[in-house]
């Protein structure tokens, strides 16, 4: 194959229809036969009490802001790895000052008791 | 090139002067060949994930002191089959309340993200599906749709253990994304090249788990992690939030969310078999002294990389098996405060010794010893810091604010 990208998005079409194919074969097959009874929210045998939907700890919206600013700090070290055979000592030493910038943001997080769980 | 050394290519050849020869064009037959390729490699992965249902209990039931399935044929080896055929002609209940479309969508993402990993995947130096340049990074950006489907899948259950256990496996997920994709740099940075297929071939010599022990331990710990296995399973905790996102699910769905899982973990084996132990080579040099020539054929290769898998595979079962679960604070504080800055640590010395020690005889050792150092700096920090936590548990700061509120009424 010439386009190794046309390849991932052939398999991206067939890697989605091999799950879709048991569950297409599971409706032929299986009886259905709804009542309320039986569509009613799992939980643990008693009948659920407010809404589903229940508010969320704001933690989780801390950590998930932590991640966001690594996880793309991270793309950027990728091309800094995959040069650093080919460049002088100089290289290093600048892509350890960002890591460095890096670390003072993640101590700054845990200073200030981001990292917390209250 | 004949079918034993090359077979994969052999075969593709063949097909494709086959269509060419029933009258279609060059690119129309390459697109067909690779279709059938895809098929192939793609039921080759779904005949694995049914194994691996059998090896599974077959295995926690030895963990467990029990036999497991042992009436469906010899050592219970047709179990996966019956499994199958049942969740098929299970009903298929959707709870009222739910999001139909995306409550449909979830199971199949599931299972697409990770059939998708299996693109890349190097089973043999001529086996593969496609060695993008970009290899590592494609990993980590496939296992992105996994947090994605779980999400779904519990938001759109209507259910309240449904949604505590996306948030919970999400925050899990993400958090150790980090630590993981520090990990993958290392290989990245010894070999050069973000390529699975030129990692591998790196490794020829020595493997990368010999240069960066501390790497594999990272890779190791977040890949279970991001698995969502214990001792990471909040996201399914069975004693309080009974079966977490897809608790929701019956019969074929629940089957998807089930193998996803096994095949996830297998091919999590093999990534570290790729990425830290020489992947289907790695025989340190043995293949090309006279003899042994034969290690170099594509099929013994794919017998190495599978073994090599199964072995990650049977690592991530036993931690899982054996260990409790541990609380989502802990879980949380442990990535941020411990893996994470070790990850950025490591990086920072695998650069630096890397580009030193890269020219001298002194590589390897040099490059194991400053793990080790490096792993025993923070074994002696760890024992610092819980030494004075101890003290502090055993003596609290201030006994007599404690008396106090309790008017003197004997503080044991």
């Amino acid at each position: 194959m010439q386009n190794e990208w046309l390849y991932i998005g052939l398999f991206l079409v067939i890697g989605v229809i091999v799950p879709i194919v048991p569950l297409v074969a599971s409706r032929f097959l299986s009886p259905h036969k709804p009542n309320p009874i039986k569509q009613s929210t799992y939980e643990c045998g008693i009948e659920t009490v407010g809404d589903s939907w229940v508010q969320f700890k704001s933690q989780y919206y801390i950590f998930a802001l932590v991640f966001l600013i690594f996880d793309v700090e991270t793309v950027f070290l990728f091309p800094w790895a995959i040069a650093l055979g080919k460049t002088t000592l100089f290289t290093v030493v600048e892509g350890m000052i960002f890591i460095l910038i890096l670390i003072a943001g993640l101590t700054y997080a845990w200073r200030k008791g981001m990292l917390e769980w209250a | 090139m004949t079918f034993w050394n090359d077979p994969i290519n052999f075969i593709a050849d063949w097909l494709q002067d086959v269509f060419i020869g029933w009258g279609a064009s060059t690119s129309v037959a390459e697109v067909i060949t690779s279709l059938i390729g895809i098929v192939v490699m793609i039921l080759f992965a779904m005949v694995i994930a049914i194994a691996l249902v059998w090896v599974e209990r077959k295995v926690v039931a030895r963990f467990q002191d029990r036999l497991g399935p042992n009436r469906i044929g010899p050592f219970g080896i047709f179990q996966p089959f019956a499994d199958i055929v049942k969740l098929v002609i299970k009903e298929d209940i959707i709870p009222a309340g739910a999001d139909r479309v995306v409550f449909n969508m979830a199971p199949v993402i599931s299972l697409a993200s990770v059939i998708l990993i299996w693109a890349i995947i190097p089973l043999a130096s001529n086996i593969y599906g496609v060695d993008i340049n970009v290899g590592v990074l494609y990993l980590v950006a496939v296992g992105s749709f996994g947090t994605l489907s779980v999400i779904m899948a519990g938001w759109a259950s209507n259910n309240k253990y449904a949604l505590i256990g996306a948030f919970r496996m999400v925050a899990t997920m993400i958090s150790y994304e980090i630590p993981m994709v520090v990990a993958l740099m290392i290989p990245t940075i010894i070999s050069g090249t973000m390529s699975v297929q030129g990692i591998t071939q790196a490794q020829s010599s020595v493997w990368f788990a010999i240069l960066s022990p501390l790497g594999f331990l990272l890779f190791m710990i977040s890949a279970i992690a991001e698995l969502g296995r214990s001792p990471f399973d909040l996201n399914e905790a069975e004693s309080e939030i009974v079966a977490g996102f897809h608790i929701e699910y019956t019969g074929m769905k629940f089957g998807l969310f089930y193998a996803g899982e096994l095949l996830h973990a297998f091919t999590f084996g093999g990534f570290m078999a790729v990425l830290f132990f020489g992947g289907y080579g790695g025989f340190f040099g043995l293949e090309n002294v006279a003899g042994f020539t034969w290690l170099s054929n594509p099929f013994i290769e794919l017998i190495v990389f599978l073994v090599k898998a199964m072995i990650g595979y049977w690592i991530i079962m036993w931690i899982k098996y054996s260990m409790p679960r541990i609380r989502i604070d802990h879980m949380l504080a442990f990535n941020w405060k411990f893996l994470t800055p070790l990850a950025f640590v490591l990086l920072m010395v695998t650069a630096l010794f890397d580009k030193l020690l890269a020219p001298t005889q002194f590589y390897v050792a040099g490059m194991f010893l400053s793990n080790v150092v490096l792993g025993w700096i923070v074994i002696e920090i760890l024992r610092k810091f819980s030494k004075h936590e101890r003290v502090l548990q055993e003596n609290p700061a201030e006994p007599v604010v404690i008396q106090a509120a309790n008017h003197g009424q004997g503080v044991s």
